[in-house]
């Protein structure tokens, strides 16, 4: 019945709602730094002419979005051990997040290096620049512009998709609310909570993602 | 040893295909039912009652704010509390569908709000009724670009599915979960789920993509 529903409880329990919301934080901030990272080297990879790099990339980003990330989430949590690593619940979570999300993220970058018009590279290579300074002067400032919003996108999914780690009992958000479902028989209270503070971390990066978009001048940037 | 456990996962393929029938009968009812829903919230949404208006707005906010493993786990342990007695399928299948709603309506209102108001103007000059110029009008035309992003959103779908596992049903990466147990080689275990995920998802993929081609829309792509 959620006429009794326990705010109560809920204070009681405060402490290990914030630490589990710390730890969605900092894992989800380690994850999307590992997401870039894998996301710049598969869109490297994806942009070559030559098909050694290209094919490659491009079959572990359709795997990786054919397939549901808790499928990938034990793949590694299950398979990992049997190759010799033996890593914590916390490591194995966030090496699945950044693998996962850094397909994504290969993605937007691409778009964003592909949207730049043709004649800014051809102006470029007039003016005498090497293939370098061509990226690094014409191309790249302009990309990064236009993936600014959709990778703000990403880190929303990313912050959602930590939840599952859950499932591997690391103790972020979800877990803390599934605690206090089981300790006390109050899902309501538990999942509530959590939910709120899920929406605190979704509005306030969604705030960031229309900020962006204001600030470096895109009309009706999408997230 | 390799030999024994291929052996092994073998023998376990009833299992393997009652979880997958699982996991696309779950897709596929809350796709269906997720795309009417959606298409409805996403009409309504751009019908011009700003409280309804507002009202699905928010409701698509909170859906989409949070991780959908806290919203099954919701709905599967409150509603019950509220007298609602419900099974894990059930409450699967109200989760995923819910889920496909709110996303499905945010490409409905972006594609109808992309079809120019000359042509509800035109419409409207030409004596059609409300009804008339959302089905014979807006509709169509807003179809090309709601179409290659609404498949997109399909493969969503059967992907978030895997998570109702977390309440006991038996899909695809649950019997991946059962059979690791077992067999305790969990590299082979998974990569065959992800064949099995792999099978029924990429061809919805290349299918997005080639509509997106053809459609030429190419600010349609969903966030994924």
């Amino acid at each position: 019945m959620l006429e009794n529903f326990s705010f109560r409880t809920i204070v009681e329990y405060l402490p290990l709602f914030g630490q589990g919301l710390v730890t969605t934080v900092w894992l989800s901030v380690l994850s999307f730094a590992g997401a870039l990272a894998v996301g710049i080297v598969l869109a490297a990879m994806n942009l070559q002419r030559g098909r050694l790099f290209r094919v490659p990339a491009k079959a572990y980003i359709d795997a990786v979005r054919a397939t549901p990330l808790l499928a990938q989430l034990y793949f590694l949590y299950f398979g990992l051990p049997r190759l010799g690593f033996v890593l914590p619940e916390l490591v194995v979570g966030i090496l699945a997040l950044s693998l996962n999300s850094g397909a994504y993220v290969a993605e937007i970058i691409r778009a964003g290096i592909l949207s730049i018009p043709r004649g800014q590279v051809e102006a470029g290579v007039a003016s005498g620049m090497t293939y370098v300074q061509r990226m690094r002067l014409v191309i790249l400032p302009q990309a990064f512009k236009v993936t600014i919003p959709p990778l703000l996108g990403q880190a929303i999914v990313l912050v959602k998709d930590s939840a599952l780690l859950s499932l591997i009992s690391v103790a972020e958000l979800t877990r803390a609310g599934q605690l206090l479902a089981s300790d006390r028989f109050m899902p309501a209270e538990g999942f509530i909570t959590i939910a709120a503070f899920y929406l605190l971390l979704y509005y306030g990066l969604k705030g960031l993602a229309a900020l962006s978009g204001r600030w470096l001048g895109l009309a009706g940037a999408r997230t | 040893m390799i030999w024994q456990q291929l052996q092994s996962i073998a023998g376990s393929y009833p299992l393997a295909l009652r979880g997958l029938g699982m996991t696309v009968v779950l897709s596929l009812i809350s796709l269906v039912l997720g795309t009417l829903l959606g298409f409805g919230l996403g009409i309504l949404r751009t019908g011009g009652n700003r409280l309804i208006s507002s009202a699905i707005g928010g409701w698509v906010d909170l859906i989409r704010g949070t991780p959908f493993l806290v919203q099954i786990f919701l709905i599967f342990f409150i509603l019950p509390e509220l007298g609602i007695e419900l099974d894990a399928f059930t409450a699967g299948i109200i989760a995923l569908t819910n889920l496909a709603a709110c996303f499905i309506c945010e490409i409905v209102v972006a594609g109808i709000r992309s079809v120019p108001t000359g042509q509800v103007e035109a419409a409207l000059a030409s004596g059609l009724s409300r009804w008339q110029r959302m089905r014979q009008v807006v509709l169509p035309q807003a179809m090309r670009i709601v179409l290659p992003p609404l498949v997109g959103q399909y493969v969503l779908l059967i992907k978030d599915s895997s998570v109702v596992s977390a309440i006991g049903l038996t899909d695809l990466t649950r019997v991946g979960w059962l059979v690791v147990q077992r067999v305790p080689n969990g590299l082979l275990v998974f990569f065959l789920v992800g064949v099995g995920y792999f099978i029924v998802c990429y061809p919805l993929i290349m299918l997005a993509r080639r509509l997106e081609q053809r459609m030429g829309a190419a600010h349609g792509e969903v966030q994924l």
